[in-house]
């Protein structure tokens, strides 16, 4: 805060004038640095609407250093022919004047003196007029008078090309009364303090105003990734429906289980090295439910169960091969056939979590990602129901088009059947990708974005609570 | 899914009607089919290869239709129609019959020798008598090849199909498996004869036979198919010979098929001849061949089998969740080239199974295309009874609400990859690759895929890296799981839950990592003590900086480790300031 007397002494000289005046006028009448004026600007303002002052910048010739020396003690022309007595001066005693040298070749220019080369005892400088007008130094006087308008621009330039005058851009408020002008000042508080509240001064006291247009201090806390975000709704959402949660912590898996058990031929593409990360260590899974497996290679090899099957040469060691699971299918076997394994009751489980694929990388794919999955076992279920079901589903997530990025299906029955489950029992599942609904939400092109370490940490820093259903 | 590219006036020509786009869209939707896109082969390649290129192509419409994996009777126009055409019921779907060569004279007969037991076992044979090609018929007879090639015969390597001009060899046959030395002839496209080893080394710059050639490289011996004069038919899976190629004058084709597997090439001849018999001047008949195998068996193909498959209209309803009477559905059925009919007892439906539905191999198929015919949108949505109780798996109940607790300890989540290289789990950390207990993969395409992480710090370590430009301190944490290799478990493997954080500022932050300590801690409510609580002791651990480091334990049990890390793993990971770390198990808390 300004000095107070200072705020006020401005104030009364605005409460005199129509109009406005600028800050440079009041320094200059006040007799103060420019500098303390601005804060006492800035002080007012901050007192509400007793002001307003509005900046403004306007050029103005000022006097150099040298300049005003000038303007003081004369032009080096003048002060060399004043310094000069009737009977004429050495001219090596006056080239050792400060101003002797520039002096000089002026004063000679202007022929104000003369030089008598052959004086007896060397070369002596005589004056050739009697007086002198000094028009440099009333030039400069004019300008350190603020009456430089009064100068010709020519004149200007020249004592600028002389160094003496230079030209600078003076920055100024241009202050006028405010709608609360008043020329007493009531000092305002800043915040409530415990002593205000203590002794009841708040009553009494002016606060001054906050800037609501600031940001506020960022706050001192953690966050979590929006991808997790995504994983906790749909959780939710199944949970809300009534869905376990499946153990889909074992990224390990075998063939027979990611593959073999879900009736998919030991030929098929999606069991080729492009599409499918093999493992060397440890290569091989040891232990299969042995009667089982034996039922899963018939109805591959022969059929049964009511199916024509594959007719191949089913292999133990290409079920055998160990590999990270391509879809977290895989667990929904392991627990279809572990459900068939005791007396049968109604289920719906999910599961979201990580799967592997080998193939090629891209803006949206990456070689892991997360598979939402879903899957209900019950007696007599219908096309109708998983449609039902699916629709049930995609309302929650707000989004009924969502049904685009997923897939959707009935269990076959020679899947199902080997595993021992009742006759009439029917599977339907769905799944789709985490990842892509969050980047629909989110509004991310670029998968790399979102997930693994060259994310952009500010990104998950400002990233909003996720409502899928909003 | 396989994509079909067929022109469009050739499909409406041959469809007997014009369609708008949508009209044939909405036709494909009915139909269990999707159009894809419109577009011509000069669209085409204006986008692949730019404007210059595509001067002077075709601007013929183009209609690409995507069509389900295994429906291997729709890979082509011919297909296509004959399909649509049973569909709308303008068409009754053609019975496919094998017959005896019309002079009455001895079938075509291929010879197959014990040679071919070691590299391709199985063959199977047929003719196609007096069949007419246009330009059109000709080239999509060779697309169909190359569709089957790339889909049901798993680019080559389960089969591979020849098709040869009868009239330029002479039978019988034989197919039997060379040294690729001993083997030479003219093959297909090229003007002089090589030898088999010679091809090989030919082909590994042609862009479309290269792919193939693996299949065969590395074995002793080479399939090949002579005819009785010694003329070489094919040498499969990889080229034909030019001597019995086929052309726009074929009348009569002999069509072989040798694979790995015999079912599949069953099913690729009987799709070859199925739709193209159309074309023979007595359509849908197939001439038989005979095929004799070294042990002396003689099978005589296209096996051409129908099946009959007997079901109830109250299994169809019941499973799809529809309420028609026995008559609508077969009539459904027969729309999809199922013919079939109510059998009289009860509502028992016999439907037959035609050689070009070899995708259907369960009641479950014939269930789904009368859902199809039905359409899918007419099918009544409804909430199945099912009732249960959700439970939540304990180790990611506990893992939410961690997270959630971490965050308001002033703690960013990251979230990282499982896959990773092995420097960046051994040698970045400091530590011996063997003494990682880590899975590694035998096939990865970059070394940003050699191993499953088996610890989650190098994926934060990693984070901070790439967010270097971020104000500090950075405390970053993850609970997810790692993967060590486990004998107990039947994969030899299993996960771990784990939780890391680590803080990053211009001093290491020890108090501020061992402060989360004691605060996961509290969340977990874990005292601190030495028996039933939790406490930690100095440790050495490679990773962390000498006398920087303790181990923690919980209720007498090690559960992870704290400390500063090493210069050299800072380094490593491209950081420059200190950097403390805490990395826990937190499965012993379920």
């Amino acid at each position: 805060m300004a000095d107070t007397g200072l705020l006020e002494a401005l104030l009364r000289l605005l409460e005199k004038v129509d109009g406005g005046i600028d800050s440079q006028d009041v320094a200059a009448d006040l007799g103060v640095d420019h500098q303390l004026i601005v804060g006492a600007v800035k002080s007012l303002q901050a007192l509400g609407e007793v002001i307003s002052a509005e900046q403004k910048s306007s050029k103005r010739w000022e006097l150099t250093g040298e300049g005003r020396e000038i303007a003081e003690q004369g032009s080096h022309e003048a002060r060399v022919f004043n310094a000069i007595p009737d009977e004429g001066l050495p001219q090596n005693e006056l080239m050792k004047m400060p101003s002797g040298k520039v002096g000089f070749s002026k004063a000679m220019s202007n022929k104000w003196i003369r030089l008598d080369k052959a004086h007896e005892g060397g070369p002596r400088v005589f004056k050739t007029v009697e007086t002198i007008e000094d028009t440099v130094r009333d030039k400069l006087q004019l300008v350190q008078k603020g009456l430089s308008a009064k100068l010709e621009d020519k004149e200007k330039n020249e004592l600028k090309k002389r160094k003496l005058l230079s030209e600078v851009t003076v920055k100024s408020y241009w202050i006028t009364k405010g709608s609360s002008f008043s020329t007493t000042i009531t000092k305002q508080e800043t915040e409530l303090t415990p002593e205000m509240i203590a002794s009841g001064s708040w009553k009494e006291k002016k606060f001054k105003p906050y800037n609501f247009e600031a940001m506020g201090v960022a706050a001192d806390c953690g966050h979590l990734h929006p991808l997790m975000k995504v994983r906790t709704q749909f959780r939710q959402i199944f949970l809300e429906m009534g869905f376990t949660e499946m153990p889909t912590n074992n990224f390990i898996e075998s063939s027979f289980w990611n593959f073999d058990s879900l009736f998919q031929p030991q030929q098929h593409p999606a069991r080729d090295q492009h599409d499918t990360f093999f493992i060397s260590d440890p290569a091989l899974a040891h232990e299969f439910p042995q009667d089982y497996l034996e039922r899963v290679k018939q109805v591959h090899s022969e059929g049964g169960y009511g199916s024509q099957g594959y007719k191949y040469d089913w292999k133990i060691e290409e079920a055998q091969k160990n590999l990270l699971r391509t879809h977290t299918t895989a667990v929904s076997a392991r627990m279809l056939y572990k459900l068939a394994q005791q007396k049968f009751t109604p289920v719906k489980y999910f599961s979201i979590d990580r799967v592997f694929r080998n193939e090629t990388l891209d803006a949206t794919h990456l070689a892991e990602f997360h598979q939402i999955e879903g899957v209900v076992a019950d007696y007599g279920l219908t096309l109708g129901n998983l449609m039902g079901i699916l629709h049930q589903f995609f309302t929650k997530l707000g989004l009924k088009k969502w049904v685009e990025v997923g897939n959707s299906g009935v269990f076959r029955p020679e899947m199902l059947l080997p595993m021992g489950l009742p006759e009439g029992v029917s599977v339907i599942a769905w799944g789709l990708s985490l990842e892509r609904p969050t980047m629909i939400k989110y509004g991310i092109n670029n998968i790399r974005e979102l997930v693994g370490h060259k994310v952009n940490l500010q990104m998950v820093y400002d990233s909003p609570i996720c409502r899928l259903d909003s | 899914m396989p994509t079909v590219s067929v022109k469009r006036d050739l499909l409406f020509e041959a469809l007997g009607q014009k369609y708008t786009d949508e009209e044939f869209d909405e036709l494909c939707f009915e139909f269990g089919l999707e159009l894809d896109e419109i577009t011509s082969e000069k669209e085409i390649l204006i986008r692949e290869q730019g404007g210059e290129k595509a001067e002077g192509a075709s601007d013929v419409v183009l209609y690409k239709i995507d069509v389900p994996a295994n429906r291997y009777d729709l890979l082509c126009l011919e297909g296509l129609v004959r399909g649509l055409q049973v569909f709308k019921e303008k068409l009754e779907a053609p019975r496919y019959k094998r017959v005896s060569p019309a002079d009455g004279g001895e079938p075509q007969r291929l010879v197959i020798t014990e040679e071919t037991a070691s590299v391709r076992p199985h063959a199977v044979a047929a003719v196609l008598r007096n069949i007419t090609f246009t330009q059109e018929r000709y080239e999509s007879f060779i697309e169909l090849q190359e569709k089957l090639h790339q889909n049901i015969c798993r680019k080559r390597t389960l089969v591979a199909i020849g098709t040869h001009d009868l009239d330029t060899i002479s039978g019988p046959f034989t197919y039997t498996a060379k040294p690729p030395g001993e083997i030479r002839f003219k093959p297909l496209s090229q003007s002089r004869e090589y030898t088999a080893a010679e091809l090989m080394s030919l082909y590994k710059t042609d862009s479309h036979l290269r792919h193939y050639l693996h299949i065969i490289e590395n074995e002793p011996l080479y399939p090949i198919i002579y005819d009785s004069n010694g003329i070489v038919l094919s040498m499969p899976p990889i080229i034909n010979g030019d001597h019995s190629k086929i052309s726009l004058n074929t009348k009569n084709i002999f069509i072989e098929c040798t694979a790995t597997d015999l079912t599949k090439a069953k099913i690729t001849l009987d799709m070859v001849v199925t739709m193209f018999s159309v074309y023979c001047d007595e359509p849908f008949t197939v001439e038989e061949a005979e095929v004799v195998y070294p042990d002396g068996r003689l099978s005589v193909y296209p096996e051409l089998a129908y099946r009959t498959e007997t079901l109830s209209g109250d299994f169809i309803n019941k499973r799809v969740g529809i309420n028609e009477s026995a008559e609508s559905i077969a009539q459904l059925l027969t729309r999809m080239c199922l013919r079939s009919e109510v059998s009289g007892e009860g509502d028992l439906i016999q439907v037959e199974i035609p050689p070009t539905r070899a995708d259907v191999i369960h009641a479950c198929d014939i269930m789904e295309d009368a859902a199809i015919a039905y359409g899918f949108n007419n099918i009544v949505r409804s909430t199945p009874r099912t009732y249960t109780v959700a439970n939540q798996l304990p180790v990611n109940k506990l893992t939410e609400l961690l997270r959630q607790d971490l965050t308001a300890a002033g703690f960013t989540e990251a979230l990282t990859f499982a896959l990773c290289s092995e420097e960046d789990i051994a040698d970045k950390l400091r530590k011996n690759i063997t003494e990682t207990r880590a899975v590694h993969i035998s096939n990865p395409k970059t070394a940003d895929f050699q191993v499953a992480r088996t610890s989650l710090l190098p994926g934060l370590l990693k984070t901070i890296a790439a967010n270097r430009k971020m104000p500090l301190p950075l405390k970053l944490f993850e609970i997810s799981d790692v993967v060590l290799k486990d004998e107990t478990k039947d994969v030899g493997a299993r996960n771990n839950r784990r939780l890391c954080a680590v803080y990053y500022n211009k001093s290491p932050g020890f108090e501020v990592i061992h402060g989360l300590l004691d605060r996961v801690m509290q969340l977990l409510d874990v005292k601190p003590g030495r028996n039933q609580g939790y406490h930690i002791q100095a440790a050495e651990d490679s990773t962390f900086f000498p006398g920087r480091c303790a181990e923690i334990f919980s209720c007498g049990k090690s559960i992870g480790h704290l400390g500063v890390l090493h210069p050299d793993v800072i380094s490593r990971f491209e950081l420059t300031m200190p950097c403390s770390a805490i990395d826990i198990d937190i499965e012993p808390f379920l």
